[in-house]
């Protein structure tokens, strides 16, 4: 899958995180590559360390050792404030600027850019659109008057925003009940795939995982356990991938799963 | 006299200082978020710094606001006696609400909206501004009312360091026994003050809150009001703190003027107030800072900022120069005269023919039903009696613990402590039985108070006279004179009477004393 003669996307070398706090790393020698237009799913239980992983990408934090390289170039060589426009982010309550409304939280990258208002304007209902909200029912509300599944559109939304060619993704879906969380995932699935966009996304469902990634890697304990497309992961052998595939009910709904919506 | 005649005969005097207070206040709480919101984010942005810093901004809430006064007066720049240092004394105070309150604020942002901020890519600068800011301008806004109602209170005692303000009124009722309008004139327009600002801020921190940010509407009227209000407390603010910045150092030395000051009680201010005339019609230009409270007169006088102001040679003695008491009236002046000269290289006056001495108070009734004259007549009936004295008193070394040694005095409990001039007040009307008050006050008499007479010789003497300046009586030839002619000049019976004008008859300084130089034939 990987070509040799095309850059990764996103390239992690050989990277540690550890803090002060905690004897044992979050992270230990971790190497992975994402390529143009696959969406990697990060899987693993809590504190395994996914989002640690995925703060390494867009310099939120940065490695104790090894390199993240960015388009080629390490995220410590970046500018960081370039970096992060050209990376969307997702967080699981979709992290809405409560005091600006939906159309200035969409349009927040663009204007930082210095996009005119005129064009930001288009660009929000464009994007509005395209995460299925209408522009001109939503444009002007804040995200208290939002339902959770809305505002995590509209999280969506501003990630895109300003079209970066990366989307990192913090468990986007996981404070919705399961019907919207499964018809979100069907259309975020179908929109990466047309925008032609990457996205690393993090989660601990298996369910989202098959559903969405055209990788799955399984974390535990801050290391890569298993890397592997959803086929290949419901036939790993790997132990930990196991312990995760027992916990669907029929192994005929994990099949019907993996790349069902492709 | 009723409160609303009261509000009649001086509402022009009442409004200006209302208007005083206004100043301190606004001043202060402007200077103050202009120091402290900054600090706040300066701390949000160091951790480093964040606790050393509160803890200091912590530590000055807690010095009391007269010690602050003192410590303040012989700073230079900031120090001296008027608006200036009490505006210097209420930043220090208004600091920290308002610094805790930002930092508070900024922290207390959503972890999550902050970290999507910076994933959005938003510089340090644009999240303070876009984000923080906006989210956190409540909690801010909390603290600039906190700041600003606690700048009502102590602005109240910035009257002690000549600022002015409705403080003047305050202790001016403290200590003119019974006089509950000059009270409720300082008291009442103040309390209105802290309800107003408390109210109006709390008005603009719900418009600022994030509830009311995200409820869509046009902006109503009252927001125009509202901001037009901030607008012009800004533009006050401002404006009164440039101009107290330009008023420049009031130092005494170089300009033609005299600088008299006093104490914070009637009979300091007349005398201050005889010479204050006495130099006008000799065509010299006086400012007065009367009303000076504690030891802040002696400071001031130390430090230049006033030229001199009337003391007792007793409380000089032993409160200032720290003697042991002695009682021989000659020996103690001349002391004082030398140690003066020598330490501070200050001039003491001749005496002015009186002494002001403590006077061992009991009521009328009780006296001559009991027959008492002396102070060793009372001490037999000392242990079913209760006692209350100033904080003077039991403070210093001529006070309670010798004076009851020496008459052998045991009172049923432990003498109450409270402000001198209430304990007029306590005793007139049965709450203690024994005071200690002034020889000289003016309504010993018009209360039926019999003053004991101090046969054992234990109080020293406290003869009346002028601290002068050395450099401004060679600046000011005309002040030896003047002091020249007050020498034995005024008795016990006739300062008790000016008192009594005063205190009593509720006439202004300015008129008895003018009065009483139109007699004399200064």
């Amino acid at each position: 899958m990987t070509g040799v003669e095309n850059n990764p996307l996103v390239e992690f070398r050989d990277v540690s995180f550890s803090v002060p706090a905690l004897a044992s790393p979050i992270i230990a020698d971790l190497d992975l590559k994402v390529d143009q237009g696959e969406i990697l799913v990060l899987l693993g239980e809590s504190g395994c360390g996914k989002t640690t992983t995925l703060k390494l990408v867009n310099r939120l934090l940065t490695p104790t050792s090894g390199q993240v390289l960015v388009e080629g170039k390490p995220t410590t060589e970046w500018d960081p404030i370039r970096l992060r426009r050209r990376t969307g982010y997702v967080i699981q309550d979709a992290g809405l600027f409560p005091h600006f409304t939906v159309e200035s939280n969409v349009g927040l990258v663009p204007s930082l850019e210095g996009w005119e208002s005129a064009r930001v304007k288009e660009r929000v209902v464009e994007l509005l659109s395209l995460v299925g909200l209408d522009a001109d029912k939503f444009a002007h509300r804040f995200p208290r008057e939002l339902s959770g599944g809305q505002r995590q559109r509209v999280g969506v939304a501003r990630a895109l925003a300003a079209d970066p060619p990366l989307l990192l993704l913090d468990e986007p879906f996981g404070a919705l009940d399961p019907l919207r969380r499964a018809s979100l995932q069907k259309e975020f699935g179908e929109l990466t795939r047309r925008l032609n966009k990457s996205a690393i996304f993090v989660t601990h469902d298996l369910r989202e995982a098959l559903r969405l990634g055209s990788r799955i890697a399984l974390m535990q304990a801050g290391r890569l356990a298993v890397v592997e497309t959803p086929e290949n992961f419901l036939n790993s052998t790997d132990a930990h991938a196991r312990a995760y595939l027992e916990t669907l009910q029929l192994r005929g709904d994990a099949e019907g799963l993996a790349g069902g919506d492709r | 006299m009723s409160f609303w005649t009261f509000l009649q005969q001086n509402w022009i005097e009442m409004l200006t200082l209302v208007r005083q207070h206004l100043a301190l206040v606004l001043i202060s709480t402007f200077v103050a978020v202009a120091i402290g919101i900054p600090t706040g984010i300066l701390l949000t942005r160091k951790e480093s710094l964040r606790n050393p810093v509160l803890g200091i901004a912590n530590v000055m809430q807690t010095i009391p606001s007269l010690a602050l006064f003192g410590f303040l007066i012989p700073l230079p720049f900031i120090g001296g006696i008027g608006a200036r240092t009490a505006i210097v004394a209420l930043v220090l105070y208004a600091l920290l609400p308002i610094i805790r309150n930002a930092v508070t604020g900024i922290l207390g942002v959503d972890k999550n909206v902050r970290e999507a901020a910076v994933a959005m890519g938003m510089t340090d600068h644009q999240i303070l501004w876009q984000v923080e800011l906006p989210l956190a301008t409540s909690v801010i806004l909390t603290g600039v009312r906190v700041a600003m109602v606690i700048c009502v209170g102590v602005a109240t005692i910035a009257s002690a360091v000549g600022a002015g303000g409705l403080g003047v009124y305050i202790f001016r009722g403290l200590r003119d026994v019974g006089n509950t309008n000059l009270l409720l004139a300082g008291a009442l327009p103040a309390a209105l003050m802290a309800l107003a600002a408390d109210f109006s801020l709390g008005l603009l921190e719900q418009r600022f809150s994030v509830e009311a940010k995200t409820q869509r509407k046009q902006a109503s009227i009252l927001d125009k009001v509202v901001l037009a209000v901030i607008a012009g407390v800004l533009v006050v603010g401002a404006y009164g703190t440039w101009r107290a910045a330009r008023s420049g150092t009031q130092s005494v030395a170089g300009s033609a003027r005299v600088i008299v000051g006093s104490k914070d009680f009637t009979e300091s201010v007349l005398l201050a107030e005889i010479v204050a005339q006495m130099l006008e019609s000799r065509g010299v230009t006086v400012e007065r800072q009367f009303e000076l409270a504690g030891n802040l007169p002696h400071d001031a006088l130390v430090a230049g900022r006033i030229d001199l102001y009337p003391e007792y040679t007793g409380t000089a003695f032993t409160a200032i120069l720290r003697h042991p008491p002695m009682t021989e009236p000659r020996a103690v002046y001349e002391q004082v005269k030398r140690d003066y000269s020598e330490k501070f290289n200050v001039e003491v006056s001749q005496p002015l023919g009186f002494e002001n001495t403590f006077a061992i108070l009991v009521r009328g009734t009780e006296a001559r039903r009991l027959k008492l004259k002396t102070i060793s007549d009372a001490a037999p009936h000392a242990r079913r009696w209760r006692a209350g004295f100033g904080q003077d008193f039991m403070s210093r070394a001529d006070g309670y613990p010798g004076f009851s040694k020496t008459y052998g005095l045991k009172f049923a409990e432990q003498p109450r402590e409270m402000d001198l001039s209430l304990t007029y007040i306590a005793l007139a009307s049965n709450k203690v039985d024994l005071i200690a008050g002034n020889s000289t006050e003016g309504r010993i008499a018009a209360m039926d108070l019999v003053q004991l007479e101090d046969d054992r010789r234990y109080f020293p003497p406290y003869e009346a006279v002028y601290l002068v300046r050395k450099d401004s009586l060679a600046r000011v030839p005309v002040l030896s004179e003047v002091l020249g002619k007050l020498a034995k000049a005024i008795t016990t019976e006739e300062m008790r009477q000016l008192n009594y004008e005063v205190d009593a008859n509720k006439r202004g300084p300015v008129d008895v004393v003018r009065d009483w130089i139109k007699r004399e034939g200064f």
